[in-house]
């Protein structure tokens, strides 16, 4: 059952990895990427990793291919242009990935790795809790790392954002402080005047008003 | 004043209050008066005379021990220690007295010299910081300190004959000197490496203690050849007197230092730095002592400066370069004397020469600042009757320097030459007559100098004739001062000095090579050796050379010329210099030029310019001109070269 | 029968797959990004599977500080593509050439 299971989240996975790669449109692509990674999901679950097939779905593609999308979307790219070449680099590419292929598999092989040499694990019983057992350790043994890696994602945010922000040269702005600072004299003058003849009245009214702003 | 003859601060006090002096006239130059100047130098100088008095006292009246101690420790290196410290006995102490007595003269002498001078400030503090170096020469006890002083007079020097350095003439004067002493420091510095290497050690009580125990040490330097080390080392020493001391062929810079200004002429090129050489051989005396090579090497050179510098002077007529000259020749007697192992004499006559000589040169100024900056003896003459202190001054300083009997010069000078023909060295014999030849030639110049200067027609121009007179009191009184121990110094300290036991713990003489103490036996009092001087071949000499120098320039005064004119090529030679200034010119600095462009053209520029600096440019800009190829810029690319080196590591992994 | 042959040959395929697509891919920039994301993918399946097989959380952990660092990233390198697009109007590889030499 779970050979059969694997075998098709397998194909799944990399009929789609390999969809990502060819397609021309990068739409396309964000969303073969999202398949590919429902299916390692599966097979990670296959794994007993609960927490992190849980985990690659709701960051990966709840977050991260959602930012991928708004990109492709958000630049103006030429389809077109995009195609060109692709037949002409495609042999190099099939014989790059098979002569990797070919090597990490001498070295992942069945010699290595194979049933002789790690034994099939025995499956834990049904109330284990993956996240409480990852849990224990993630907050005690490493918990610097921890700490390390929720400055990374703060230093994430902050470079993603300052990279990104325009600044345009006569943008207006509110300056709050200056807001709050300000009192009252600031605001408003009182201006003792004479009394006058009627005629000047309409100065007086302009007077009045330069010390309002 | 002090009973511790054994506290450092009284030597200290000696050394320091000149370089005081020479700080405050030097760096606050622009905030003082010339009065302050002229006050806080001559304030120092007089305080170490005043001390240096005492010291001589304590040392050659109240047998005061030896003092050798280290006041200052600059550094240990692997056990060698390189210190600052005072070795004072009756050798230094006499050398402080003269020393500080001819610069306290000087220095009062240089207010009437320089009074219009712009450098007035500078010079004072010049000839101060000259006082601070010697004393640091002849107080060091040990060679580092001796070296320091050596090149701190050198500097000194070097900075007086380019006293006035908007002279051109000044100028090459003294980057000459420099340059020669150079040669000569370069072989003293080898002999000190030399006395390091074999002793381990600088300081010289522990040198001279070991000194007998390496006599017979051989050195190879040319392979197959063996050579004496002691001799090499007394060589190499020597050489370094050679450039100090003015002996042929390093002699070339002194007539040239005669631009620098008179007063210094007569405290440096005469009385005290050019006999730093002739100190430092009698210091070193232990080491000479086990090498007769050297003392013959010696020996010779110093009779080839004798004779051959005296016959440069009979040519001159430049007032100051015909006293140089006599300079020259009688630092050759004292070099000979040195080879003979009369250190005793060497040392005696340098003391009565830095008496006359200085007074001598003091008159020329004299003679100089009367006749409003002429220095040609051509127009000169009859200044008897305007200066009289100057000529009587004169007078007795030349009687002294020609060696007649009773005046000081007298009794060093023929010391001296009984003391060569006493050795029996090889060289002793052509040194005995070379001496005795420097006689009459000595006699002859000097007299000659006098007679065309004081006597005779007057020859200056109506303007100078009218200003012609007596110097200023400044001036005199130095002279008077000077012309007394010239006169008497001789008489009064040879028994003790020559024949004594002054420096029988100082100088260290082999018993085969003591002339001194072969003399000794003849002596009998300085007025028996007067008495018996006047019956003796170099009287004899001397009064020749008077009466031929009175018939050629007073009697018949147009002889010269007529000999000049048959003796063509002899009188080319000696104004030549016997080529010695020609040949440096032409082959040493031709030669080091002609090098100095082979070299820079083909080793400079072609070599290390253009092959290895430009070259290795060049090259690194072509091999990175083709790497450069490799960066393309495109992603693909350097990703292809990381997929390449996975697949390599991985290949390492599985195979 | 699952071994962890299995596993890995599986991430060796989707890492061999993604390594293609950067050299297939000269055009665009995205499709470069996303290569690396699978590839990312393909290293936390291997950390997972040995995870399993060694019966050793430590492998989880890593993956998820990968999964953070990679979140990270993914940021940052949208941020500066869109800043690169902004300054050159184009995200096309070929036209990148600045570090030429």
């Amino acid at each position: 059952m779970e050979t059969i299971v694997f075998y098709v989240f397998s194909a799944f996975m990399i009929l789609s990895a390999l969809m990502v790669v060819t397609v021309h449109n990068p739409v396309r692509a964000a969303f073969f990427l999202v398949l590919t990674f429902f299916s390692s999901a599966a097979v990670w679950l296959l794994l007993e990793a609960e927490f992190l097939a849980v985990i690659l779905i709701i960051v990966y593609v709840g977050a991260v291919m959602v930012l991928f999308l708004f990109v492709v979307m958000m630049l103006d790219i030429n389809l077109a242009e995009l195609k060109k070449g692709f037949v002409r680099n495609l042999p190099f590419a099939i014989i790059v990935a098979l002569a990797m292929f070919t090597m990490i598999f001498m070295v992942v092989g069945s010699e290595q790795f194979g049933i002789d040499k790690f034994a099939i694990p025995e499956r834990h019983a049904s109330d284990y809790s993956n996240v409480s057992a990852l849990g224990q350790v993630l907050y005690t043994d490493y918990v610097y790392s921890f700490e390390i890696a929720a400055v990374i994602l703060l230093v994430g945010i902050v470079a993603a954002i300052s990279l990104t922000l325009r600044r345009r040269p006569n943008t207006r702005h509110q300056k709050i402080e200056e807001q709050v600072a300000l009192k009252s004299a600031d605001r408003l003058r009182v201006v003792k005047v004479d009394a006058q003849a009627r005629k000047y009245s309409l100065a007086k009214k302009t007077t009045g008003s330069e010390g309002e702003k | 004043m002090f009973e511790n003859y054994s506290d450092s601060s009284v030597y200290l006090a000696i050394v320091l209050a000149p370089l005081i002096g020479s700080i405050i006239a030097g760096i606050f130059n622009t905030y003082i008066s010339r009065a302050v100047a002229h006050t806080v130098t001559i304030a120092g100088v007089g305080l170490s005379f005043i001390l240096a008095v005492f010291v001589f006292k304590y040392f050659a009246f109240d047998d005061a021990q030896v003092y050798n101690e280290t006041v200052y420790t600059w550094l240990v290196s692997d056990g060698i220690r390189f210190e600052i410290g005072f070795l004072v006995d009756n050798l230094t102490s006499m050398m402080l007295l003269v020393v500080s007595f001819v610069s306290l003269m000087v220095h009062l002498y240089t207010i009437g010299y320089m009074q219009e001078d712009p450098g007035y400030k500078r010079f004072f503090s010049y000839i101060s910081l000259f006082t601070f170096s010697m004393y640091m020469l002849v107080m060091s006890n040990n060679f580092l300190q001796l070296f320091f002083g050596w090149e701190a007079v050198g500097l000194v020097s070097y900075l007086l004959i380019g006293f006035y350095y908007q002279k051109e003439s000044a100028i090459f004067a003294n980057m000459k000197a420099f340059l020669v002493n150079r040669v000569g420091d370069f072989g003293f510095i080898l002999g000190i490496a030399a006395v390091l290497m074999v002793f381990n050690t600088l300081d010289y009580a522990d040198v001279f203690s070991m000194a007998n125990s390496k006599a017979d040490l051989m050195i190879e330097i040319i392979p197959g050849s063996q050579w004496s080390m002691m001799t090499l080392m007394c060589i190499l020493l020597f050489i370094g007197a050679m450039g100090k001391s003015a002996q042929v062929p390093l002699h070339v810079w002194l007539p040239d230092s005669m631009e620098g200004p008179t007063p210094i002429s007569a405290l440096i090129h005469a009385a005290t730095m050019v006999t730093a050489g002739i100190f430092m051989v009698t210091r070193m005396s232990p080491l000479f002592e086990l090498s007769e090579t050297a003392l013959s090497f010696i020996m010779v050179i110093g009779a080839i400066t004798a004779l051959f510098m005296g016959f440069l002077g009979v040519i001159q007529n430049d007032i100051k370069r015909v006293v140089a000259y006599s300079t020259l020749s009688q630092l050759g007697y004292m070099t000979v004397a040195l080879g003979a192992s009369a250190y005793s004499a060497a040392v005696f006559h340098l003391m009565t020469h830095a008496f006359f000589k200085a007074l001598l040169f003091l008159a020329a100024g004299s003679v100089i600042i009367g006749m409003h900056h002429v220095q040609d003896i051509r127009q000169m003459g009859g200044l008897k009757k305007y200066m009289p202190i100057t000529y009587w001054t004169s007078l007795l300083g030349t009687l002294a320097l020609i060696g007649f009997p009773g005046f000081s010069g007298f009794f060093s000078k023929d010391s001296i030459i009984e003391a060569v023909h006493a050795s029996h060295l090889v060289g002793s014999d052509f040194a005995y007559y070379a001496v005795l030849a420097g006689v009459f030639i000595t006699a002859l110049y000097s007299l000659r100098l006098f007679f065309i200067v004081f006597h005779g027609r007057e020859r200056m121009d109506q303007h100078t004739k009218a200003h012609l007179k007596e110097s200023p009191w400044v001036v005199t009184v130095p002279l008077v001062l000077l012309a007394i121990p010239s006169v008497i110094i001789g008489g009064m300290t040879i028994s003790s000095v020559l024949y004594g036991d002054y420096f029988s713990n100082v100088v260290f003489v082999q018993h085969g090579h003591d002339v001194l103490g072969h003399l000794k036996e003849e002596y009998h009092g300085p007025m028996a050796m007067v008495l018996h001087g006047v019956t003796s071949a170099p009287f004899f000499l001397m009064v020749a050379g008077i009466a031929t120098a009175w018939v050629l320039y007073m009697k018949r005064p147009e002889w010269p010329a007529k000999i000049k004119n048959s003796f063509g090529l002899i009188y080319d030679i000696l104004d030549n210099k016997y080529g010695f200034d020609a040949f440096n010119e032409k082959v040493i600095a031709g030669g080091t030029r002609g090098i100095g462009h082979v070299l820079s053209k083909f080793g400079d520029i072609m070599i290390i310019d253009g092959f290895v600096v430009n070259g290795s440019a060049k090259s690194v800009a072509w091999f990175s001109s083709i790497i450069r190829q490799v960066q393309t810029g495109y992603l693909y690319h350097y990703a292809f070269a990381m997929i390449l080196g996975l697949i390599g590591l991985l290949a390492l992994a599985v195979f | 029968m699952l071994t962890l042959t299995h596993f890995l040959v599986l991430s060796a395929i989707i890492f061999s797959i993604s390594l293609a697509g950067v050299f297939i891919n000269r055009k665009n920039v995205i499709i470069l990004l996303m290569c690396v994301e699978l590839m990312l993918l393909a290293v936390n399946t291997n950390f997972i599977a040995f995870s399993y097989f060694l019966n050793d959380t430590a492998g989880q952990v890593f993956v998820f500080f990968i999964l953070t660092v990679a979140a990270a990233e993914a940021a940052i390198g949208l941020a500066i593509l869109v800043v690169l697009f902004r300054n050159k109007r184009t995200i096309n590889v070929e036209e990148l050439d600045t570090l030429k030499g």
